[in-house]
């Protein structure tokens, strides 16, 4: 049976689901302007930002200009009583519409089981300030005496970044803490002070539950005092609870997404519905920066149902009455492409290029600590390792599309996006409009990852739409889809290490290719004096992406490798090495004894099979794995996850166990067998016969054990991925013998382990 | 003309019968549930029945179906709107992250069920395996397609 909770949530989905609905229609949602009034059907409306050169608080002000507010949230309460709140992030599966608006309820002692939930439009209100700030300060946690700086450098930055980017694991940890929760609160304090006018009571003995004022018997819904909290100043600073008392967060609450995923009313980008729609699809050059030389179309043009082929310089288009049709047809269409000079490029040339900039070329020092010559100097030996990871595709369930339509001066784009108002300002750059003449209705994301911020499928159907002059509905084979990624970059890092006499750490040195975000996935927390890290550029015509954690896939992979690769030369347990490095950090040490608590670290074990430890920290989260492998068949199955995490507090703990349960799989997937490899310049895999998703057969047991604590509220949604791959790394060395210093597992080969 | 029936719901198509099922039952009948993930029948996304039966809809052409009884996931809640065993299993479980895979993932299940109402873990594997999830729900798709047994 369905709980009674579960039909709520099923009710608010509805409800959520009608105002996605409504949000398919091109009614413009709301103006900019003041910040809390009445807005759309009488509604109160209270909005919440952050504003760039605040010099008071790091969180969030009311502001009253518009133009100056660059993370805002918004809440409303309808003459019906229904407290909506409104959200600046997609949802792609994290629950981060339920989580943020928990955050906004129970701040604002809203009713959760009378709540709505919308996702804000890509307009300039909603944009998302704090993810900005981020990429450009590295996610270093900044000294709240330095906001303002940092706030003052960004306002020129972030002006004409216009971010609403839903990635780096922000939602809750940024948008919640920053602004949900502020808003909440100043939005309770806004009606709290209207009751005690309208009802001529001391504001004292007031109090907000369930989306009520009382007044000891005496009660009336917030609704009633929306009218008069318009008009009140809102108070700057709202006093905001601690977390010992809240009463919704921490919870699991069924996720309001849920219900319309499995009746089949959940609409995606590529279900939606325009009428006179066509269908498209298109196939882009196969090494990346060739464009089409000459193109013989008569075949495909003939071809029942097609409307045209189009010459898009660097990709062919096909239109038709349905997808299979354009399909059909684009198979029919002969391209020759012009010579980029990238044909010969391959593996080996790629990773020869790598060692060539590791070698001789200028790197760039990320983190700094001690002398690391002076501490190799003095150490009693010296250890090295070189590893190597290869590109990765996102693979998102939902292949790449987007349907746009543009016509009269105007463009409407229907797509699931990471990043609307990007995707908004690049649309209008594109078409050469006015952002306000560019509409984009954004739906659920069938798996984002990371590629969802990149609009360039966009960008193609709104090309294309313009030149068929009908809506279209732009659709990316899964061979598209996989050949024309923007990839995890393949990397090549080289450790060295100077040890001391019981083969302790007492510097650290890493050479790495490619650094994107955040520059910290580089840095070890270990306690080791001297560090250095450092990188090369080595750019190659393939093009490159965030991937689910980002950098802290591969750094991940390489320092948890290394470190269990000092612990086996000083002849010291890899959990051991590890404690002995993390004495100083209790929080770390927590979480690791967790870990190793739960999958009974070091107990006697069947023939064959191995258990491997790592500990990574990302986005704000730390989170140690123990994996148990079995490798009787001479190949690694992984049998059982232990996973033990930190975020502070998990706002939704289900929620949060999912997350971990999904970046383990998503990153077991490419530990086991992710590569995306090039030959003759192009990308050598298609679909998921060649590019293989783990599967339930092979998928392990996992167990989660949230570990709460004062720190402050970490990200979810990547966080379990980077411990995966070193973690069975380092079992299959227990059990084999062999290092693994290159991934996929699947290129080695093993004999059966004993 | 192809004629076949499409959740409880007669139906006269005018289209190339090669279609595939998954292209008509999305553009020609609106019903959008049913997804598509590869078009090549490795993902399972586009599950859909056929006589009860699970296929892809991706490889299957509409001239495979002619005649015939298709469910796809908006057809498989009772006709009052009481959601199917595995359905409430789905939302107990809280399976679904972007739920992309859901629709092809629970039309595996459905059959499974009624072919089997006790599947074993090997089972449940052998009849699921073909349904990826990018998610990495499995841990909790096995869970709920037990519980819905359990309710069945």
């Amino acid at each position: 049976m369905v709980s009674r909770a579960e039909k709520k949530a099923v009710k608010k989905a509805k409800r959520a689901n009608e105002s996605r609905a409504r949000k398919w229609t091109r009614r413009s949602f709301i103006g900019a302007g003041a910040v809390a009034g009445i807005g759309v059907g009488g509604a109160l409306m209270v909005g919440i930002a952050i504003r760039p050169g605040d010099r008071t608080d790091e969180l969030a002000k009311f502001v009253t200009e518009g133009q100056e507010q660059l993370i805002t949230t918004w809440v409303k309460i309808a003459p019906d009583n229904t407290v909506t709140a409104i959200i600046p992030h997609g949802e792609m599966g994290q629950g981060v519409h339920t989580a943020l608006s928990a955050m906004l309820a129970e701040e604002m002692e809203a009713d959760w089981d009378a709540m709505d939930i919308m996702e804000a439009p890509a307009e300039k209100d909603f944009a998302n300030f704090e993810l900005g700030r981020e990429f450009l300060t590295g996610g270093a946690n900044i000294p709240s005496p330095l906001f303002d700086t940092v706030n003052g450098l960004m306002l020129t930055a972030a002006k004409s970044m216009d971010l609403q980017i839903t990635g780096g694991s922000t939602s809750v940890r940024f948008t919640g803490v920053a602004a949900m929760l502020t808003a909440g609160a100043a939005a309770r304090e806004l009606l709290l002070e209207a009751a005690a006018q309208q009802w001529d009571v001391p504001l004292g003995e007031l109090r907000a539950e369930k989306s009520y004022i009382y007044h000891g018997d005496k009660k009336a819904p917030f609704a009633e005092f929306a009218e008069v909290a318009a008009t009140l100043k809102p108070n700057l600073q709202p006093k905001l609870k601690k977390r010992s008392d809240y009463k919704l967060l921490g919870q699991s609450l069924p996720r309001v997404d849920i219900p319309a995923k499995v009746d089949g009313t959940a609409m995606f980008g590529i279900d939606a519905q325009v009428e006179g729609i066509k269908y498209g699809t298109v196939m882009a050059a196969p090494v990346h920066g060739q464009k089409i030389a000459k193109l013989d179309s008569k075949d495909a043009k003939a071809m029942p149902g097609v409307i045209g082929v189009y010459n898009m310089s660097d990709y062919v288009a096909v239109v038709a009455e349905g997808y299979w049709q354009a399909k059909q047809a684009l198979d029919m269409v002969e391209v020759e492409w012009t010579v980029s000079g990238t044909e010969n490029v391959n593996e080996e040339s790629i990773f020869a290029q790598y060692a060539q900039s590791l070698d001789g070329g200028k790197k760039k020092v990320l983190h700094k600590a001690g002398n690391v010559t002076k501490g190799l100097k003095s150490a009693a030996s010296v250890y090295e390792a070189e590893y190597r990871v290869p590109y990765l595709a996102h693979a998102c369930m939902e292949p790449m599309n987007a349907t746009a339509w543009v016509r009269d001066g105007k463009c409407d784009l229907w797509t699931g996006t990471q990043n609307p108002l990007g995707t908004r300002m690049v649309t209008a750059e594109t078409l050469g409009m006015d952002p306000e003449n560019v509409t984009v209705h954004t739906a659920f994301m069938g798996g984002g990852f990371g590629r969802r911020a990149t609009p360039d499928y966009t960008n193609q159907a709104v090309m294309v739409a313009k030149k068929a002059g009908v809506p279209v509905k732009l659709i990316w084979s899964r061979e598209e889809s996989t050949q024309q990624d923007h990839y995890r970059p393949s990397v090549l890092g080289r450790f060295k290490a100077g040890l001391d006499e019981d083969g302790m750490p007492i510097s650290w040195e890493s050479d790495f290719v490619h650094k994107m975000d955040p520059p910290e996935a580089s840095a070890v927390f270990y306690d080791i004096p001297n560090v250095r890290a450092q990188y090369a550029d080595s750019p190659t015509h393939i093009r490159l992406g965030p991937w689910r954690s980002v950098d802290h896939t591969q750094h991940g992979y390489f320092t948890e490798s290394f470190i269990d690769e000092l612990a086996v030369n000083a002849g010291i347990d890899g959990y051991e090495y590890r404690r002995k490095l993390l004495k100083n950090k209790p929080r770390h040490l927590k979480v690791l004894d967790t870990a190793a608590k739960m999958a009974e670290w070091g107990k006697a074990l069947p023939a064959g099979q191995a258990q491997g430890i790592s500990i990574c920290e990302s986005f704000m989260t730390i989170v140690a794995e123990v994996v148990t492998i079995d490798m009787s068949q001479g190949e690694p199955r992984v049998l059982h996850v232990a996973c033990a995490a930190d975020a502070g507090l998990a706002v939704n703990p289900d929620g949060f166990e999912a997350q971990m349960e999904s970046g383990i799989i998503y990153g077991l997937t490419a530990a086991l067998y992710g590569e995306i490899s090039i030959e003759d310049g192009a990308v050598e895999q298609s679909n998921f016969h060649d590019y293989q998703p783990m599967r339930m057969n092979d998928a392990p047991e996992i167990d989660v054990k949230i570990i709460s604590s004062d720190a402050p509220i970490g990200g979810a949604g990547e966080p379990g991925t980077p411990p995966i791959a070193p973690a069975v790394a380092n079992a299959v060395f227990k059990a084999t013998g062999k290092r693994i210093r290159q991934l996929p597992l699947s290129k080695h080969e093993f004999g059966a382990a004993t | 003309m192809v004629q076949l029936t499409v959740n409880g719901k007669a139906q006269k198509i005018d289209i190339d019968p090669e279609t595939p099922v998954l292209w008509v039952v999305r553009e020609q009948l609106g019903l959008v549930g049913t997804k598509f993930g590869c078009g090549a029948s490795l993902c399972g996304a586009c599950t859909v029945h056929i006589d009860g039966e699970p296929v892809r809809s991706c490889v299957t052409p509409l001239s495979e179906a002619e005649g015939k009884d298709v469910t796809t996931i908006e057809g498989i809640a009772a006709p009052d709107g009481t959601l199917h065993a595995v359905q409430e299993a789905w939302i107990k479980h809280q399976v679904p992250q972007c739920g992309y895979c859901q629709s092809g993932q629970i039309m595996s299940a459905v059959a499974l069920l009624k072919e089997n109402a006790n599947p074993s873990d090997e089972d449940i594997d052998s009849a699921m395996s073909g349904n990826v999830c990018r998610c990495g729900m499995y841990t909790r798709i096995k869970a709920a397609i037990k519980t819905a047994a359990k309710g069945a």
